[in-house]
């Protein structure tokens, strides 16, 4: 079958899609999209948290014909140019990156945290986290990106 | 291709740069031009890892790539009959199968003994063996034709306990040696370490005994194991892996395909974390020969269910330990025997069965030791390296046997642990006498001292507002606090530092020091893998500091250098470290000597720093880009620390470790004593690393392993039965979360190692070895309970299971 849908902003379409394929799949090996991950592929782990129609989703667990006509957003739509989105760059200073496989998923998923809420309390970045899992970090340097994203944001917003 | 699909080519072909980042970088010296050793200076696979740019092994894509898939043994143990082929090669879209057949090189491969097949030949000894390889144009098509293979299989029953193997009392499947069936042409006993040190009959005032259990654990890298293989117009082979160290893959490699080293090329795709569980060969055997035999590039991906079959886990042990102490808490002996459940294959048992024994009294001075620690062969999964690697187990029996001598002597556990605490000058259980520093006691106290989290709100009779999430089963609301006690655990731990028993233990750096653009500019070319630690910036800090250059781009990791060994054991900081250490030094000599060539005269006291070369006497002598000028300065180093040596047969006395690591544990845990549901609060540390080379990577590694050690106490575990791994999924397979893992206070101490680059210390596995028992010993005080296997499980506490 053929998929049409939108990602990052931009269109895109893809021909002879297997029924049985995830749009993880699709974004990966059809559209040119390989940032969001293949940890588990079972809905688990988050490493490829997506937004769909701005919600989030793991790619995984959605049929790639699902994503007819919809709108996609992964890792690689957070940034604009050359500018990362301050959840990117609290990661890179809050030392939160080591292998990295698990990042996307977990910016995505702090991306929409922050987004919807703009002063995060512990209990409630780490209630939004919990789908998402990692192996390096013991995720205190997850949180700390976390807090970071959302206080430079606020400091931002007062400056206004 | 498809209109959508965009063009990418393979990877890791361009170097990762440094990019200029933002001030402002909390823990670092931000903004500072001069991000050398010392420095919490930033990855510089940083900005492609968030943006998702980071190519991983999974990500690789070539034009006219297809892709290969495995099909394993659904049974523990069985000969083979027969296979057919037939109907699998038939299916349109597939371009081959391939069996042990096809595979033109040596049958059999292994890290330490060569024993495994790279696909089954007339047996199989664990459930998921590989026995054939598809190649097709879809995943889905190759996986499908998989299925339309037909294996005759001659189903055997199972040996699954590792002291029924070995033919010694006790094992699970009770039976006697005669009848248990040689899993291998030598037997099925991989390694016995026989330590004895001091008098063979000591006696002790007080003695305490036990038994202890710990569960197989996976390393549960995130990362796939995958890799692409492009057949090269030479007869030879490309392959782009996610892997711990390339040059030993490339050696197994090259024997299975029958081709020499210049023949199979290994570069280091991005690796999503690794544990120990990318030290053995997976897919990589497997992709090269699909690829030469289709002459098409191919990439294989395990998803999750086969990465639990796909790689080794950590030994599960049974362990019986016998402490004797004079009534002041001073110890006397320890009598222990392990026994490691190797699996199938030998994998890196010889050597986790050597930790575990020369290690397996921890960080304590005990003049009279007897260990037998013992490997076997199994039908289980295979095990071998995780983090930790044998010091793991063992620790989770010493430290529950101190608790139990500090219960019996009626001795705080951390005076007791402090009264034989190891020092520098301590000797080990092998005699080997520890020459650096072993800050055990000051850990201990600092540790014990860092301040606790606040008291529970529901422990004063539930006055304070109670937060769900603060509590045992969490949100699930299966208590506000009543039936939950609270408890405190200790522990303290030590292990080797790199490859030990008279390994030859080195690694190769290649540096080159020119002027690009104007800018004094060095490459760091290592095979060393980056796994997620930070080696490669490591690798730009030291660059940094010893050419005082600031642009130092890491070459990409490949076998076009000679090798770094293993990103393991805890070394790579420690031998690529002094390797690109002892590298720049070689280089900074030939710049300095072009430079006073330059110069016409010779200048006393040059140094390189910030860009320039600046003498003691004179001050600076001018920009280091002006004064090399078309120059290129290129060294290659084989650096190697000081020799360790095989321990004695007989009493497994010798020196062989390089350098020991240490680190101490507070636990703080709330227990749901009616459901047996836990609640880590808080799990504080304090480890001795040398020197921090970067601060924030070292906190990040206790951190992280740290958690690791927390997952194995109280939820990780691979279930067995049978010899069939029951829970190959994420969704059954617990690793913790965001929600399961605490706070974490982390002191860091600096005490250098004069042996080591820097003084540094291997930093990235004490803190999984003393974590767990901490937080077992925690529940252990809020219980009562012995607690005598790790994981602890719910019904361990409620006394239902």
């Amino acid at each position: 079958m053929r998929i049409s849908c939108t990602v990052n902003g931009e269109p895109q379409q893809a021909d002879d899609v297997w029924e049985g394929e995830s749009l993880l799949y699709l974004l990966r090996e059809r559209l040119g999209f390989p940032g969001s991950k293949n940890a588990c592929e079972q809905g688990e782990c988050g490493s490829c948290t997506v937004y769909l129609d701005g919600v989030l989703a793991c790619a995984c667990l959605v049929a790639a014909g699902q994503a007819q006509g919809r709108d996609v957003r992964t890792v690689e739509g957070l940034a604009t140019g050359d500018e990362l989105a301050a959840v990117q760059q609290a990661f890179l200073d809050a030392g939160a990156v080591q292998c990295g496989f698990c990042t996307p998923g977990l910016l995505v998923a702090a991306h929409d945290l922050i987004g919807r809420h703009p002063g995060p309390a512990d209990a409630e970045i780490r209630e939004a986290l919990a789908g998402n899992l990692c192996r390096c970090t013991g995720y205190e340097k997850i949180l700390d990106g976390v807090r970071l994203a959302a206080a430079r944001r606020a400091d931002k917003a007062d400056q206004l | 291709m498809s209109d959508g699909q965009k063009e990418r080519g393979p990877v890791l072909t361009v170097p990762v740069r440094p990019r200029p980042r933002p001030g402002g970088v909390p823990g670092s010296e931000a903004g500072a031009r001069d991000e050398g050793i010392g420095a919490s200076a930033g990855r510089p696979d940083g900005i492609p890892k968030v943006t998702g740019e980071f190519q991983y092994a999974s990500d690789l894509w070539l034009d006219g790539m297809i892709w290969g898939v495995t099909l394993r043994s659904p049974h523990p143990y069985a000969r083979i009959r027969s296979v057919d082929i037939g109907p699998a090669l038939a299916t349109p879209g597939v371009s081959a199968v391939l069996t042990h057949e096809d595979v033109p090189g040596s049958k059999l491969y292994g890290l330490e003994i060569v024993d495994q097949p790279v696909l089954a030949v007339d047996t199989v000894r664990y459930q998921g063996e590989p026995v054939a390889l598809v190649a097709a144009d879809h995943p889905e098509i190759a996986r499908q034709a998989a299925k339309k293979i037909v294996v005759d299989w001659e189903v055997l029953e199972p040996v699954t306990d590792a002291r029924t193997a070995l033919g010694l009392d006790g094992g699970a499947g009770g039976g006697a040696a005669g009848e248990v069936p040689r899993l291998h042409p030598g037997g099925n006993l991989v390694r016995h370490l026989r330590l004895r040190k001091g008098d063979p009959d000591p006696v002790a005032d007080v003695v305490v005994t036990g038994e202890y259990h710990v569960g197989m654990q996976d390393q549960a890298f995130l990362g796939p194991e995958s890799g692409l293989a492009v057949p090269a117009e030479d007869g030879g082979v490309e392959l782009y892996v996610a892997t711990q160290w390339l040059h030993v893959d490339q050696r197994q490699i090259c024997g299975a395909l029958g081709l020499p080293p210049d023949k199979v090329r290994l570069t280091l795709a991005g690796v999503g974390g690794a544990f120990g569980g990318r030290e053995d060969l997976s897919m990589h055997v497997h992709a090269c020969l699909l690829a030469l035999h289709t002459g098409k590039p191919v990439k294989m991906v395990y998803n999750r269910e086969e990465s639990f079959f796909g790689h080794v886990h950590r030994h599960p042990a049974v362990m019986r330990f016998e402490h004797g102490a004079r009534r002041d808490g001073t110890l006397v002996y320890v009598k222990a025997q392990i026994y490691l459940d190797g699996g199938a294959y030998a994998s890196s048992t010889p050597a986790v069965v050597g930790n575990a024994g020369t290690m397996g009294i921890g960080p304590y001075v005990v003049p009279h030791v007897q260990i037998d620690a013992f490997g076997a062969y199994t039908n289980n999964p295979p095990c071998g390296a995780m983090r930790g690697f044998g010091s793991v187990q063992a620790a989770f029996a010493h430290e529950a046997q101190m608790d139990r001598l500090a219960g019996a002597l009626g001795l705080d556990p951390v005076e007791l642990r402090c009264r034989n605490a190891m020092a520098q000058g301590s000797q080990a259980p092998t005699g080997q006498v520890i020459d650096s520093p072993a800050p055990v006691e000051e850990m201990l106290r600092r540790v014990a001292a860092l301040p606790m989290p606040p008291p529970a709100a529901w422990a004063n009779g539930g006055a304070g507002a109670v937060d769900l999430r603060d509590l045992p089963g969490g949100v699930a609301n299966t208590t506000h606090g009543e039936g939950v006690v609270r408890g405190v655990g200790y522990a303290a731990a030590y292990k080797n530092v790199g490859f030990s028993e008279g390994f030859d233990d080195y690694s190769t750096a290649r540096v080159r020091l020119e002027v690009l653009a104007g800018e004094a500019v060095a490459t760091v070319h290592t095979a060393a893998a980056e796994v997620g630690q930070g080696l490669v910036t490591v690798e730009q800090q030291i660059a940094r500091t010893e050419l005082g250059v600031h642009q130092v781009t890491v070459h990409p990791k490949d076998t076009a250098v000679g090798s770094a060994g293993s990103s393991s054991a805890s070394r790579q900081t420690y031998v690529t470290g002094g390797a690109v250490k002892a590298a720049c030094e070689k280089v900074r000599e030939g710049a300095l000597a072009v430079i006073q060539r330059r110069l016409g005269r010779s200048v006393p006291g040059l140094r390189l720093a910030g860009g320039k070369v600046i003498s003691d006497t004179e001050g600076v002598v001018g920009e280091l880009a002006g004064l090399l000028g078309d120059e290129v300065i290129e060294e290659t180093v084989e650096w190697r620390h000081r020799p360790t040596y095989p321990v004695d047969p007989e009493t497994g006395q010798g020196f062989a470790h390089v350098q020991y690591a240490f680190s101490a544990h507070r636990a703080v845990v709330d227990v749901d004593t009616e459901l047996g549901l836990l609640k880590v609060v808080a799990l504080d540390c304090v480890q001795d690393v040398g020197k921090a080379i970067n601060p924030q990577a070292v906190v990040g590694q206790i951190q992280g392993g740290s958690a690791q050690g927390m997952g194995l106490a109280v939820m990780e575990e691979i279930q067995i039965s049978g010899g069939k791994i029951r829970n190959p999924s994420f969704t059954d397979y617990l690793i913790p979360t965001i929600l399961d893992v605490p706070p974490m206070q982390i002191e860091v101490l600096e005490y250098p190692d004069p042996h080591a680059p820097y003084g540094l210390r291997g930093v990235g596995e004490p803190p999984t070895i003393s974590s767990g028992p901490a937080i077992v010993a925690a529940v252990r005080a809020a219980t009562g309970l012995p607690l005598n296997q790790i994981p602890v499980r719910p019904e361990h506490i409620t006394g239902t299971g």
